[in-house]
């Protein structure tokens, strides 16, 4: 099995518009992961599974991660007018780093299984932030497996695939509105509340009462 | 909230297929007997003919995976018990094999033997069960369920002797097991599986050459390779089509490089099969389980350097996998430098071979659905998580 690094240099090597970059994974497993420009994701997965000497054919796991935007302090020196004479003031300067969604794909080769001891082949795909541009290129035109797992992407974190054949929710009810993986996420007080007749009711015995005291 | 806020659902249209046909739409399930739990296919039928298949799930979502996003790393470990509640051991292996590659833990080789031998036991009466709920919904009313429960039973009495409960076992633990093995546990595991083969020879004897069987299976819910693999099916299901993939060969985890076993591979990708492999499996896992009780080692079984309280892994992530006996069953780890995962995923083997569902039933009449569902083996727990 090629490290992260040949395989971007082999990416590079065959497509060389292809936005990838290397993601370093510092924990002991080393599963470093391929960072791909959304414009040009659904070109480098197809290569990476038709390229004969790579043949990744199996994409095992999709998933998504939240990453939301952060509030950083900053103390920045400032040169400032006090009482007339120019002093140096510490001033916190707060500045705000915008999150995003990620989803992510491990990759194995089922071709090649028995050749190496093979770890998997990270892919992953960011979003602009997490409010209006939440949009990234469907793979499942490529691995067919991601097909449940790119809805149930869409339904838990809310990124919405686009050219995927079929994106609904998966887990949560049709009319679900809110996306409950994603960090900020409050979670109503009744999930199963649905209007009934007795509200109707209960508001008409309300303006009765209003009315006959009125 | 107005009167309008109602749903009001509109009246049923009728369909109507390409040759000019109405088409009925039947909603299997949620509570019918053959989905094994609360799962529903949308079916549009012209005739006794499948035209489209869609499954809908959610039934049984607890969203496991914000709860153990919540809770420490060991506090995930019983929850994944009820993932697949049939194999709650494998369970546990693939999650403590995740956390081991995160925090970089070795497992010492006792332990390594005790997971080679509850995993393999796992293996077995979940085939069994499988082989006896596929006859089941062939019409074959309990007598081969009620053989592979009987199997079944002693097992669990095993897990019940060694881990304190018999199928929410939550035994495994980051680094090792977490409890020693009873005195004479061995010997029991020894015995059980010396019956085991006469209880594989009854079962093949009553089933394998049994003509029902083979006229309802044979030629049924067929899955081709090329598909197979760019789906992610894994476990049997794959390898009923011929693909040689098995991950206890692929990714040489735990000790399995010490036994000597073959991967029964099929022909022809369908029900029938799968339900040799099965069977073969079984036998399989005899073998392993005779080489890995001829010689458990002594010694620990923690490693020393695993932490049970305050367990923070370094930042990072991993993924871990391991073959489950319904497919590869993976888990993927995030972590932040706390106490609890930042992002904790399951890769659920029973819900990605359902991927080609459609696929299989296409055709086919509604009496082979359930059948073709049936020989997909899945439990729902882990199909909604």
């Amino acid at each position: 099995m090629k490290t992260a690094e040949e395989i971007v240099a082999i990416i590079k090597a065959a497509l060389p518009d292809a936005g990838v970059e290397l993601v370093p994974n510092p924990s002991p497993s080393a599963q470093h992961s391929l960072l791909l420009d959304p414009k040009s994701a659904v070109a480098v997965a197809s290569f990476l599974r038709d390229d004969s000497e790579l043949a990744l054919d199996f994409c095992s796991n999709a998933t998504g991660v939240d990453w939301p935007g952060k509030e950083i302090a900053e103390k920045v020196k400032v040169t400032k007018l006090v009482d007339g004479v120019e002093t140096i003031v510490e001033e916190t300067v707060k500045r705000v780093e915008p999150g995003y969604l990620e989803a992510v794909y491990h990759l194995y080769s089922v071709k090649h299984a028995h050749r190496e001891i093979a770890g998997p082949v990270v892919l992953r795909m960011r979003t602009g932030n997490r409010a209006d541009r939440v949009q990234l290129p469907s793979l499942t035109p490529v691995w067919r497996s991601a097909e449940f797992q790119e809805r149930e992407i869409f339904d838990l974190f809310g990124i919405v695939f686009t050219g995927h054949p079929d994106l609904r929710r998966i887990l949560m009810w049709d009319e679900f509105e809110d996306h409950p993986m994603r960090r900020d996420y409050v979670d109503p007080d009744d999930y199963e509340y649905e209007p009934t007749p007795h509200d109707e009711v209960l508001k008409r015995a309300e303006a009765n009462k209003a009315e006959a005291t009125a | 909230m107005s009167a309008t806020a109602f749903k009001t659902y509109p009246p049923p249209v009728m369909e109507v297929s390409e040759e000019g046909d109405e088409l009925l739409e039947v909603a299997m399930g949620p509570h019918h007997p053959s989905t094994h739990g609360v799962f529903r296919m949308d079916v549009a039928l012209d005739g006794e003919r499948v035209v489209r298949l869609k499954p809908v799930f959610g039934y049984l979502h607890r969203n496991h995976e914000k709860i153990a996003e919540k809770a420490s790393y060991l506090a995930a470990m019983p929850y994944t018990d009820r993932l697949d509640y049939f194999c709650s051991l494998t369970n546990n292996w693939a999650y403590a094999l995740a956390v081991e590659k995160l925090a970089g833990l070795e497992v010492p080789e006792r332990a390594e033997y005790i997971r080679v031998i509850t995993a393999e036991l796992t293996r077995i009466q979940n085939h069994a069960s499988a082989i006896g709920f596929l006859m089941q919904e062939m019409g074959a009313s309990g007598t081969p369920l009620m053989y592979a429960f009987r199997e079944r039973e002693k097992i669990l009495d095993l897990f019940e002797e060694l881990t304190g409960s018999r199928m929410m076992c939550n035994y495994m633990r980051f680094g090792g097991c977490r409890v020693e093995l009873p005195s004479g546990w061995l010997e029991k595991v020894k015995t059980v599986v010396e019956g085991l083969p006469s209880f594989i020879d009854e079962t093949e004897a009553l089933l394998t050459g049994n003509e029902i069987l083979m006229a309802r299976s044979q030629g049924v819910g067929i899955l081709k390779p090329d598909l197979a693999v760019n789906a992610g099916v894994t476990g049997v299901m794959l390898r009923s089509t011929g693909v040689n993939y098995d991950i206890r060969k692929v990714d040489h985890y735990g000790v399995y490089d010490r036994f000597k076993f073959r991967v029964p591979l099929g022909d022809h990708g369908d029900i029938y099969d799968r339900y040799m492999l099965r069977v073969l499996e079984m036998r399989e896992s005899v073998e392993i389980l005779k080489q890995a009780l001829k010689d458990v080692p002594g010694g620990p079984i923690m490693d020393p350097k695993s932490k049970i309280r305050g367990f923070r892994p370094k930042p990072g992530e991993a993924y871990g996998r391991i073959e489950a006996p319904k497919g590869e069953l993976g888990f993927y780890l995030i972590s932040d430098g706390s106490g609890n995962p930042y992002r904790y995923r399951v890769r659920p083997p029973s819900l990605i071979n359902l991927t080609i569902l459609e696929d299989m039933c296409l055709g086919r009449n509604v009496a082979d659905v359930v059948l073709i569902f049936g020989s997909v083996d899945i439990v729902l727990g882990e199909v909604d998580r």
